[in-house]
């Protein structure tokens, strides 16, 4: 199972990096949503893999096997961020689009300019 | 004899705590200001004075007061010999030289913030020479730099200032930087940071293999702070300063901080053949090379300059010599050269200021336009030039009897000879600064008539140069405190025997020989320098120039490589940084064996990983067609939802549900007016690029996961504690909730903060973009795609509105069970939030946001508020800040419930997590009406209640 985890997060990440680098806002913003995703869930799995133990009391003392709780709290609260995040990054790359009609990533001095020249 | 004296802090912090006046007391005019600056001064002065008959009498004056001990770092200060001469010079000619700079500065200078710098920089300095803890030292020692930053740079106007002081900063807080590691592994031999204990430790420190480096560190920053060679040529490119900072930094404080601390740590680290050759012949080499460059130079400041770094080098040098009397003789030169450059320099001012230049070859003929300024120059130059019966010669036989003693690598020639040819430049430049300038005929042409200036410009040099006479003629007034200051340098009981006449000594012959050739150097002064410009020696300046020029391009290529303005330029070589600094951290590090049983593999956690990759690898391939990708993505965020149930996290999958709802409605609402797809621009060869970089990424990624996931904690987890106190110490059983609200409050409150800050950030963007030229465009926009047939569905509005009050009830009790159950304030947020999104999604964005009636700052700003002040209740209760309480209680019918401050808290997130959500989404769908979109009042598009009595007309 921990294999198909980690083949899951190394899927996520290795997408997320190849929109990252494409030279388009929006499909740079998808990647860092995968980015977000692997991360996520990396850090969830820091905890270990358990099955059927969530971290809720079913003894008031404690006693009893439940998975780790401070990672899934750490990243609750991540998720939560990365939506803060994601939207600023939308609408930076949406304004951005509005006042200069262009979606590129890149700046014009960048070695891609002339490419680009004739669009 | 150690003595407390609880005055001794009250020495330091008089000046800092007078910084404060000038800046307001100028206000009340240039007098005021200037008694204000005098009386912090003059108060520090005085106490220092109190104790000097005692020091002088061989006792040791201790403050101690802890600062941060665990560091060893403390407020000790202590008070000998040689911090009251230091403290003694710093105060009275800083006492000078405030009167002076009060006639001094013009009219149009701010001299509230001058003289601010000034006892900012004099605090400092005091600061140096009373700590008896070397981080305090160190503290200060940098204060030196940074003030005296200010105080060069201080006619900022001026290209020249502003690069000198940059020059001196640059110089001297590299050296400082230097002298923070030969400290602290002095510090570090002697297992004490405190100087009094170090200094008993010179055997320890000697026999150290760390010694030699301590040494040349300590020394890196002793010789750029006193201008030794090589790093001299701050000093005179200093002098853009105004006079008074000349005179100050240059005579008794900032570059006598390095010979300072050379003389404090004298006892441990003088006395070996690498002290020796090291700081002897950096003095020699210093006082020969300045001397000579000195006699070259028109501008008078320039010559006073290079005569400093010539006379610094010459007590640097009988420093390095390491006997009593060489300390004696360099206590005796400190002192000497202190009371007649502090004058000299003001009397170049004088001169600068009363005749509009300083430039020698415009000069000449003023002994009888300014007579008083003539009498004063006179005598203080030829105290510099070392002519009886003026102090500086008294000095400068003790150091020329020195070095006829002295033998340097088995020559004993060398050092005398050499210290002659320092000692005929000395008096070259020395008579050249009053020939040149005083006699000779009056002249026609100078800028400005001159004469002598008031009173108060020229009491300061005055009363120096009455000091240099009287010294001169009677040392033995002097002797006790020598003795005394040269006991606290070498730990040992010196007697000095200061005279005028020490019979025909070689000193004698060697003095009289340079008196005369410096003459007769002077006398051949013009073909001289005539030589001296063709041979165009090098220019210190344009060294360091071409120095930091070079670093810059070096710099500016170097980033110019890495960060041309393509984005995916530099994304790529991040990855790539990152993936080969994780590769040599996986080869280095050490993972151990797998250590964990695996988890069974079953059949619908496998179609669900599959079912992940084939989507991520669909979105991959057609993630042109943006709207498929965004589809895409949610399936995604549907199975990693999933997993998280899977694997035990109830909490998680439903926040990830519903964050995965709420940005996919962000991101469609924008894509409606990005591009649908993106431009077919890549390269195959870029592709593959791409595809590999990634690739390599994601299996890095997934390998460590893996490694990670089969091995057990390196260290015992902290969540041991939290299994345990959760009910015990917090009153809830959902741990997660517990962690967020009540264990890591403090992280929680700074997250819905983070998240309130996004969307007000996301607010003014758009605010920002609606007025710019999007707006134009916007105005004119037309759909990028046909439309649907209705705009608000007759269903669709059915719907929502019958779930509303069902979906806000489910947020509720999501809210509410949270502290025992899978839920609580950040899922309850997201839910309620969706729940408002549909209408918005059903109605229009103008027919919902006018049935709003609190606008989403406001809950975003209660929930913070509801946050503080929960946590602050806890102050009230007398525990630490977010403590919660809680209890029980019973209201019949009902069962047992709980109450706990954490709820409070965790509704203060509720709301912020709620406002945020409808803040950015509510802003973003803003854009939309830019667009000349059609705004409806109805809740649909068909009304059915038209018609009807009763019923709304359109």
């Amino acid at each position: 199972m921990e294999a198909l985890v980690a083949l899951g997060i190394g899927t996520l990440t290795a997408a997320g990096i190849y929109l990252v680098l494409r030279r388009r806002t929006f499909p740079a913003i998808l990647g860092i949503a995968l980015l977000s995703y692997a991360v996520n869930v990396f850090l969830f799995a820091s905890g270990r893999l358990m099955l059927n133990a969530p971290p809720v009391l079913i003894d008031k003392t404690g006693a009893g096997v439940y998975t780790d709780p401070l990672p899934q709290a750490l990243v609750l609260t991540a998720i939560v961020i990365s939506f803060g995040m994601t939207a600023v990054v939308v609408l930076l790359a949406l304004g951005a689009y509005l006042s200069t009609r262009s979606d590129r990533m890149d700046m014009d001095n960048g070695p891609d300019a002339e490419e680009e020249a004739g669009q | 004899m150690d003595t407390t004296s609880s005055m001794l802090p009250l020495i330091v912090a008089a000046p800092f705590l007078g910084a404060l006046l000038p800046g307001l007391m100028i206000r009340a005019g240039r007098d005021t200001c200037t008694w204000f600056t005098l009386l912090p001064t003059a108060l520090a002065l005085l106490m220092l004075v109190l104790h000097a008959p005692a020091v002088i009498a061989g006792e040791v004056f201790h403050y101690r007061l802890a600062w941060l001990p665990s560091l060893g770092m403390n407020v000790n200060l202590m008070l000998d010999g040689l911090g009251l001469m230091f403290a003694g010079l710093i105060l009275g000619i800083g006492l000078l030289i405030i009167l002076y700079a009060r006639f001094y500065l013009y009219r149009s200078d701010p001299m509230g913030q001058f003289f601010t710098y000034l006892l900012l920089f004099q605090g400092a300095m005091v600061g140096i020479v009373l700590s008896d803890n070397i981080l305090l030292l160190l503290i200060f020692w940098e204060l030196t730099s940074l003030s005296s930053f200010l105080l060069i740079g201080y006619w900022n106007h001026l290209p020249e200032g502003r690069q000198g002081a940059r020059m001196a900063l640059a110089v001297t807080g590299l050296g400082g930087l230097a002298l923070i590691g030969g400290m602290l592994i002095l510090g570090n031999i002697a297992g004490s940071y405190d100087i009094s204990v170090i200094l008993q430790n010179s055997e320890a420190i000697q026999g150290s293999e760390w010694y030699l480096p301590a040494l040349i560190l300590i020394l890196i920053g002793c010789f750029t702070k006193s201008a030794q060679f090589p790093f001299h040529f701050w000093l005179p490119h200093a002098m853009a300063a105004p006079t008074p900072v000349s005179a100050y930094l240059h005579s008794a404080t900032m570059v006598k901080a390095g010979l300072f601390l050379m003389a404090r740590l004298w006892p441990v680290l003088s006395g070996t053949p690498e002290w020796f050759y090291i700081v002897a012949t950096t003095g020699l080499i210093t006082m020969v090379i300045g001397a000579g460059i000195a006699l070259f130079k028109d501008d008078l400041k320039a010559l006073l300059a290079f005569s400093t770094v010539s006379h610094l080098g010459l007590i640097t040098m009988l420093l390095g010599f390491g006997t009593e009397a060489a300390a004696l003789a360099a206590t005796v030169h400190i002192l000497a050269h202190a009371s007649f450059k502090a004058a000299l320099f003001m009397t170049a001012g004088i001169i600068d200021h009363e005749t509009g230049t300083r430039d020698i070859p415009r000069l000449g003929g003023l002994r009888q336009l300014m007579p008083t300024t003539f009498a004063i120059g006179a005598l203080t130059a030829l105290s510099m030039a070392g002519i009886p019966p003026l102090n500086g010669f008294v000095s400068k036989e003790m150091m020329l009897e020195e070095a006829t003693h002295t033998v340097w690598a088995g020559t004993p020639w060398l050092l005398p000879a050499l210290a002659g040819l320092g000692a005929l430049f000395s008096v070259a430049y020395s008579f050249r600064f009053l020939v040149h300038v005083f006699f000779g005929p009056v002249r026609e042409d100078y800028p400005k008539p001159p004469h002598d200036p008031p009173f108060g410009m020229w009491a300061g040099p005055g009363l120096l140069a009455l000091v240099v006479v009287v010294t001169g003629l009677f040392p033995a007034l002097v002797t006790p405190f020598v003795d005394a200051v040269a006991a606290a340098i070498t730990g040992g009981h010196p007697h000095a025997h200061l005279s005028l006449w020490h019979g025909f000594t070689p000193a004698l012959y060697i003095s009289v020989a340079a008196i005369l050739g410096g003459a007769l150097l002077l006398a051949l002064h013009r073909p001289l320098a005539t030589g001296w410009r063709r041979a165009g020696p090098p220019y210190a300046k344009a060294i360091f120039d071409a120095v930091v020029g070079a670093a810059t391009r070096g710099a500016r290529g170097v980033t110019d490589g890495l960060h041309d303005g393509a984005m995916t330029r530099y994304a790529a070589i991040l990855t790539l940084a990152t993936l080969g600094a994780g590769a040599i951290a996986w080869s280095n590090g050490e993972a151990g064996p797998p250590t964990r049983a695996l988890l069974p593999v079953s059949l619908l956690p496998a179609i669900a990983v599959a079912l992940l990759v084939v989507s991520t690898a669909t979105l991959v391939v057609l993630h042109r067609r943006r709207l498929v990708a965004l589809v895409l993505l949610g399936v995604v965020g549907l199975v990693v939802a999933i997993g998280f149930i899977y694997f035990s996290a109830p909490d998680l999958a439903m926040t990830q549900l519903s964050v995965e709802v709420v940005t996919i409605i962000l991101l469609l609402l924008a894509l409606n007016f990005l591009p649908q797809e993106d431009p077919p621009e890549d390269s195959m060869s870029r592709k593959i690029r791409d595809g590999v970089i990634a690739g390599l990424g994601g299996l890095g990624v997934a390998v460590v996961a893996f490694a990670m996931l089969t091995r057990d904690f390196a260290l015992p987890a902290i969540s041991e504690y939290h299994i345990a106190n959760a009910y015990k110490g917090a009153g809830g059983s959902n741990i997660v909730n517990v962690i967020l609200v009540d264990f890591r409050g403090f992280d929680t409150f700074g997250e819905i903060i983070v998240l309130g800050i996004a969307a007000l950030v996301i607010f003014a963007l758009t605010e920002q973009v609606l007025r710019g030229p999007g707006a134009d465009w916007l105005a004119n926009w037309k759909g990028a795609r046909r439309e649907a047939g209705d705009r608000h569905p007759l269903l669709m509005v059915i719907a929502t509105r019958v779930m509303m009050p069902m979906a806000l009830m489910v947020g509720v009790y999501v809210f509410l069970r949270g502290h025992n159950e899978p839920g609580g304030g950040f899922i309850a947020g997201l839910v309620v939030a969706i729940a408002l999104l549909m209408q918005y999604m059903a109605s229009g964005f103008a027919w919902a946001e006018e049935r709003r009636r609190l606008p989403y700052h406001t809950v975003i700003g209660l929930g913070v508020l509801i946050s503080i002040l929960t946590g602050l209740g806890a102050w009230f209760n007398g525990m630490p800040f977010l403590t919660s309480a809680f209890g029980y209680v019973e209201i019949p019918p009902l069962e047992e419930f709980e109450l706990a401050t954490a709820m409070l808290f965790d509704l203060g997130v509720f709301l912020t997590v709620l406002g945020a959500v409808m803040l950015a989404l509510a802003s973003l769908s803003s854009v939309a009406r830019r667009t000349g979109e059609k705004v409806n009042v109805h809740a649909m598009d068909v009304n059915p209640l038209r018609g009807r009595p009763g019923g709304e007309e359109d």
